[in-house]
């Protein structure tokens, strides 16, 4: 079993549905309601010290119950050694709370994640869309989008 | 015929392929690159364009002054090119008019080139004709 599932379990043992390692890959799955504590603790944490935040996305299961999942990587710097720490959250409240207090590069990452899946961050100062125009219509990487919908084409902004 | 690049992808890089020395450009009369579309009158669009860039090359092509002209290079510009998704617009001419269109992906500098003197021709159809740009 890897070293750092090891340690995360040595706290949150009751939380972590599930863990597995892969050639090294390290994964754990956790609650939706535990996911904040989890965060806070790999950051803060002295044997963990997960000060780089590599990604968060969303991945979409259509079909399952816990619709999406959302994937978070993080890596620390002075330990080398990284995570993949991954949320189920359903459909009916797509939402989790936010970490961009705990790593200031998971804002972009967050506002991404909402442009492209719908998925709010609460707690977020600033979630707009990121990559699409804000009068986007829907969520494209979503499954039951079509993938060649297309849009109105937005007028010119009005310069003063 | 001075053009204004309005690059966005790769197609760009084939425009500065045919303003270079090997494929002169200078030779049809589109020496001048100008950067401002003030100051240019044949606006080259070359690259995809995504609906957020869309009002960009609006308002670019609005600022141009009259007489102006519109070549759609690449097949991004000219349809959507391989990108059937849901942020390409698919083809310009959704958002300007367009005069010639140049296929390829990316087209060779020799195209562009030809669209240049595809244009010239045009232009000199339309004046005999008595049409305004």
């Amino acid at each position: 079993m890897g070293k750092v599932i090891e340690k995360f379990k040595a706290k949150f043992a009751g939380t972590i549905v599930h863990s597995h390692e892969e050639k090294g890959d390290e994964t754990i799955v956790v609650d939706r309601g535990a996911i904040r504590e989890v965060l806070r603790h790999a950051k803060q944490d002295e044997d963990l010290r997960f000060d780089l935040f590599l990604d968060v996305c969303g991945v979409d299961y259509l079909g399952r119950d816990p619709r999406f999942e959302v994937v978070y990587h993080l890596y620390s710097i002075p330990l080398n050694h990284r995570i993949r720490i991954k949320v189920p959250v359903p459909e009916s409240e797509p939402s989790l709370p936010t970490c961009v207090d705990l790593w200031k590069a998971a804002d972009w990452f967050e506002r991404e994640t909402f442009d492209m899946m719908g998925i709010v961050f609460e707690g977020h100062p600033n979630l707009k869309r990121l990559l699409l125009f804000e009068g986007f219509e829907g969520h494209p990487l979503r499954k039951d989008y079509p993938i060649n919908q297309r849009q109105k084409i937005p007028e010119p902004l009005e310069t003063p | 015929m001075w053009p204004m690049p309005f690059g966005t992808a790769c197609c760009a890089i084939e425009f500065m392929g045919a303003v270079d020395s090997v494929f002169d450009i200078s030779r049809f009369g589109a020496e001048l690159v100008r950067f401002s579309p003030r100051q240019a009158d044949l606006l080259l669009v070359l690259g995809t364009i995504n609906y957020k860039q869309a009002p960009v090359l609006k308002k670019v092509y609005e600022q141009m002054c009259e007489p102006k002209w519109v070549v759609a290079v690449g097949a991004c510009a000219s349809s959507g090119g391989f990108y059937d998704n849901y942020s390409v617009v698919q083809g310009i001419d959704e958002v300007i008019p367009v005069d010639v269109y140049v296929p390829g992906c990316p087209p060779r500098p020799e195209s562009i080139l030809l669209s240049v003197m595809r244009l010239q021709e045009k232009l000199s159809r339309d004046a005999k004709e008595g049409k305004k740009a």
